[in-house]
């Protein structure tokens, strides 16, 4: 079941990523009788926001709430539809003419599809802090997963900060758990509040608003709430002891704690589809780049979409419908219309819906600069342990973007491939240079997006033009 | 440090660094070593300071450990079983182990 | 203020051109129409090697191995040169054969750099190398460089004598009227007296402009990186039999390489890799190297640069166009050769002659009879 050599050579849809998106865009196409694989490093579907929905332990409804448990229905759905699912799949290539680069079960091997939908979802954005690399301080989808895959709730004294829905989710969760938070640090700025209120017609009549004001009205009467938090580090030997911060301009302030859990918001995880050459550009409201699609989101390159929070973050219910227009743009592609499919018309309402509220929240939850463009010994790349000054002395010696950044300093060149400092580099650099980080760009990304064992390379299957060695002296 | 909620279930043994080590069913090796009280899973190979999972879900390699001798692989994302022996690394880790 | 050279392409040779010229007193432009290192002389494995050298680039490459060694005294930054030696290994008695046949013919030419070793001294050489293999060329004073830094450098360098960089500017085409060159570019004209071609990929159409059309094949040789293991290997292993280039730097990580190739798109600077090739030079070092058989690679890529029908590249004036020179086409190889070759091409446009012996190298090579 789960070896490489049960994978086929072709598919007419690859769909990379079981979360919200896949899931959808691969029901559509599989109903619709296309052979279908979904392809997915990790060991259950759901992606990250139904995290474990098939398996978690975490049984009781009221902790981890209705909107995980909708992940149930879609994932039922999917299995029922005849679509192939390929668990712990790591898709590590993609090319122009849709040849996929996958490791599971121990081999790899290329596979090819007639149209791929990538539905690689977000990441959290880069919280670069003083003491981030610290043990004990996790961002906050970290310990969420912990909590619905593993039931593991973080014990003593949690410290959770930063800003945005996931943060107050989790707080909600981890509380319905049994779990006991120390203190919440809200780093939102409080401007914020009132450049949102010019969006706030479209949120109010949102279904976010009603859930998202009860979630934070409740953990508020709970949880310690420390607002206006200007500056943030992590302080310890070997592990994260205190929170240092400050609210305004007010003097520092230092707060025992066991651990912290850090949290700025989500952006499209853009690695795969930069890799395959898909067009991205600067998103000044959400602060990250993001495809360029069309309405379906197909990509400039044939074939190839983008579904989910990859196409541009607007959260797991968007996500799905976003999946179906990918699968019936792909369903139409290759058998035309069918009949077997969902309504588009449908999925464009509640997308609206969605959509007109997106603003507010991006600008409620923007992300301060101070937390989004570190100074000083503050680590920017954790793998090669690149602070922010050392880009910044780079910058001002002639280095001009982030792919010379990579050869000067190896920033963005560890195993992470930059998923883990890219926008911070990106904007560090610009506001470096005085220049707007879409004149910057992102690291320039490619192929194997996820690490490969060497073994598992050296035993790929070949073609036969491949076997000829080549002799030379 | 963190507290198991919810239902229990199968217990499956690992070794950890040589000591047995009881994960639940369904743990990713990465939450099983967190779950064991393990502060730090690995330390680097530029400093050699102490690390721990961050996201857990694959983005960030900060989980990092061998598993059955091959190294560097992403805790999080691979399932605990039977057996198992997961050595945590440090520095660069030793080849051909 | 016009300049005296106009040097086309900032690669390693561009740059190294530019620097012995400025050197030499002239006042020098290079223009790059992207940045400088941004292809092949970035990007390469850094191989510093003579070992198993086409014989009429074995001179060059000589002297540029003097340069190598004294890399600081060039350009005040030691370019991360380390020599460690370059090894090529045979697996079996009949490549070990060839290899000896190779090591006579340069012996017999007077170099005395390329020794054969036999089984025992490879393992000390090399002590993580496969049981299997029987004994190997070595160059001993053979190393590697880090490819961006030493071009960072040798452009540093040359900037601080004077020579003025032009980055992110495109050459669209040259005129020559009253003894000077006009060059246009995507930014205005430039004009200068001598004009020197080292354009890499892009050079073909520069000859082609000039009424010397060259068979020149753009190739993107690919590499591939592993995470960092702990340290194994010092010298750059090379193999008789198969495509490889094999060395572990000093963070741990190993790379490999030897010229498995992928697409090379050079009009947007693009490459596409071919993992069925990789997949061989992985299995290569599976093979040779047992401690390699848990990496993993992080990450691949591939550059674009020109090679020549015949492996050896274009020096020398043009054919056809008075006070234009050419160096490129160095497929693949043409790393090493950079400091040697740059004081070569400031010697050739400032005295007209070298005493490198350079015709195998003439543009004219491909003119056939017509």
């Amino acid at each position: 079941m789960s070896a490489v050599t049960s994978l086929d050579d072709h598919y007419d849809v690859a769909v990379i990523g079981a979360g919200p998106a896949g899931l959808a865009a691969a029901t559509v196409t599989a109903t619709a009788g296309l052979s279908t694989v979904v392809l997915d490093d990790n060991p259950a579907p759901g992606g990250q926001v139904w995290r474990a929905v098939t398996t978690t332990p975490v049984q009781d409804r009221r902790v981890l709430g209705d909107d995980y448990w909708k992940g149930q229905e879609i994932v039922q759905a999917f299995q029922a539809s005849g679509a192939k699912h390929a668990l712990g799949a790591a898709v590590w290539s993609l090319s122009r003419e849709r040849e996929i680069g996958v490791s599971f079960g121990g081999g790899a091997r290329m596979l090819e599809a007639r149209r791929v939908v990538i539905a690689s979802g977000a990441l959290e954005r880069p919280f670069p802090i003083p003491g981030w690399t610290l043990p004990g301080v996790m961002s906050v989808g970290g310990a969420q997963t912990l909590l619905k895959a593993s039931g593991l709730v973080p014990g003593g004294r949690v410290v959770l900060a930063g800003a945005g829905p996931l943060l107050w989710l989790f707080a909600h969760q981890m509380l319905q758990a049994g779990g006991q938070i120390h203190a919440i640090l809200d780093t939102s700025d409080r401007a914020g509040w009132r450049a949102a209120l010019k969006h706030a017609m479209p949120f109010v009549t949102s279904p976010y608003l009603v859930k998202g004001l009860k979630l934070m009205a409740g953990v508020r009467r709970r949880v310690r709430l420390l607002t206006g938090v200007t500056s943030l580090a992590a302080g310890g030997r070997n592990k994260v002891e205190a929170v240092i911060f400050r609210q305004g301009s007010e003097g520092g302030q230092r707060m025992a704690a066991d651990m912290l859990l850090l949290h700025q918001g989500v952006v499209p995880n853009v690695n795969l589809a930069m890799a395959a050459g898909v067009e991205h550009h600067w998103d000044a409201q959400q602060l990250c780049f993001v495809p360029v699609l069309d309405t379906f989101g197909g990509t400039g390159i044939e074939g190839v979409a983008i579904a989910g929070d990859g196409a541009g973050i607007a959260g797991a219910e968007a996500a799905v419908e976003r999946g179906r227009l990918a699968g019936i743009a792909a369903v139409r592609a290759l058998k035309g219309d069918t009949g077997k499919l969902p309504d588009e018309t449908a999925s464009r309402k509640v997308l609206a819906k969605y959509d007109g509220a997106r603003a507010f929240l991006d600008t409620l939850y923007r992300p301060s600069r101070g937390f989004r463009i570190p100074a000083g010994d503050t680590i920017v790349c954790r793998c090669e342990e690149v602070t922010a000054q050392q880009v910044i002395d780079n910058v001002r010696i002639g280095c001009t973007g982030p792919n010379q950044l990579k050869s000067f300093l190896r920033c963005g060149m560890g195993p992470c491939q930059g998923r883990m400092c890219g926008l911070t580099v990106t904007e560090l650099i610009a506001e470096t240079r005085g220049v707007t980080p879409a004149e910057i760009g992102y690291y320039r990304l490619r192929p194997p997006v996820k690490p490969i064992a060497l073994a598992e390379l050296a035993s790929m299957p070949k073609t036969e033009s491949d076997v000829t060695a080549v002799v030379r002296i | 440090m963190f507290q198991r909620v919810g239902k229990s279930e199968a217990s499956v043994i690992i070794s950890v660094d040589g000591t047995r080590v009881t994960a639940r069913a369904g743990d990713t090796v990465a939450a099983a070593l967190l779950a064991a009280g393990l502060t730090s899973t690995r330390t680097t190979p530029i400093s050699g300071t102490p690390r721990a999972p961050y996201c857990m879900m694959g983005v960030c390699f900060e989980c990092l450990v061998t598993i059955d001798d091959v190294g560097n692989r992403q805790g999080c994302l691979i399932p605990v079983s039977e057996g198992m022996r997961v050595d945590t690394q440090k520095g660069k880790r030793e080849a051909g182990r | 203020m016009s300049p005296d050279v106009i040097v086309i392409g900032g690669g390693l040779h561009g740059c190294s051109t530019a620097l012995h010229l400025a050197m030499r007193g002239s006042k020098v432009m290079l223009i790059e129409k992207d940045h400088v290192g941004r292809h092949a002389s970035g990007v390469n494995a850094g191989g510093v090697r003579r070992l198993g050298r086409h014989v009429a680039e074995i001179p060059l490459s000589v002297a540029s191995m003097e340069m190598w060694h004294r890399i600081r005294d060039l350009v005040d930054d030691d370019c991360g040169f380390e020599s460690h030696g370059q090894v090529k290994v045979a697996e079996d008695e009949a490549e070990l054969a060839r290899l000896r046949a190779r090591v006579d013919d340069v012996t017999a030419l007077g170099f005395a750099h390329e020794e054969l070793i036999g089984q025992q001294e490879l393992r000390e050489i090399v002590p993580a190398i496969a049981d299997h293999c029987v004994g190997a060329i070595v160059c001993r004073t053979d190393g590697a460089a880090l490819p961006y830094r030493t071009v960072q450098a040798f452009k540093r360098k040359a900037e601080s004598l004077g020579v003025v960089f032009k980055e992110g500017t495109r050459v669209l085409g040259l005129q020559r009227a009253d003894g000077v060159w006009r060059v246009e570019t995507d930014k205005g004209v430039e004009t200068a007296t001598v004009i020197v071609n080292c354009a890499g990929a892009w050079a073909g159409r520069i000859a082609e402009a000039l009424g010397e059309p060259v068979p020149l094949e753009v190739i993107a040789p690919m590499l591939m990186i592993t995470g960092p293991m702990p340290a194994f290997l010092q010298p750059v292993v090379g193999s008789a039999g198969r495509t490889l280039s094999f060395k572990q730097f000093a963070n741990g990580t190993v790379l490999i390489g030897g010229g498995h190739r992928g697409t090379a798109h050079p009009d947007d600077n693009r490459t596409d890799l071919d993992w069925e090739r990789l997949a061989i030079n992985a299995k290569t070092v599976y093979d040779l190297f047992p401690v390699m058989r848990t990496a993993q690679i992080v990450r691949a890529w591939a550059g674009i640069e020109a090679r020549m029908p015949d492996d050896i590249p274009v020096i020398g004036p043009s054919s056809t166009s008075e006070g234009v020179f050419h160096a490129f086409g160095f497929s693949a190889h043409g790393f090493q050769l950079g400091p040697a070759c740059g004081a070569l091409m400031a010697e050739l446009v400032t005295t007209g002659r070298s005493n490198m012996p350079i015709a195998p190298f003439d543009i004219r090579r491909f003119q056939t009879a017509a």
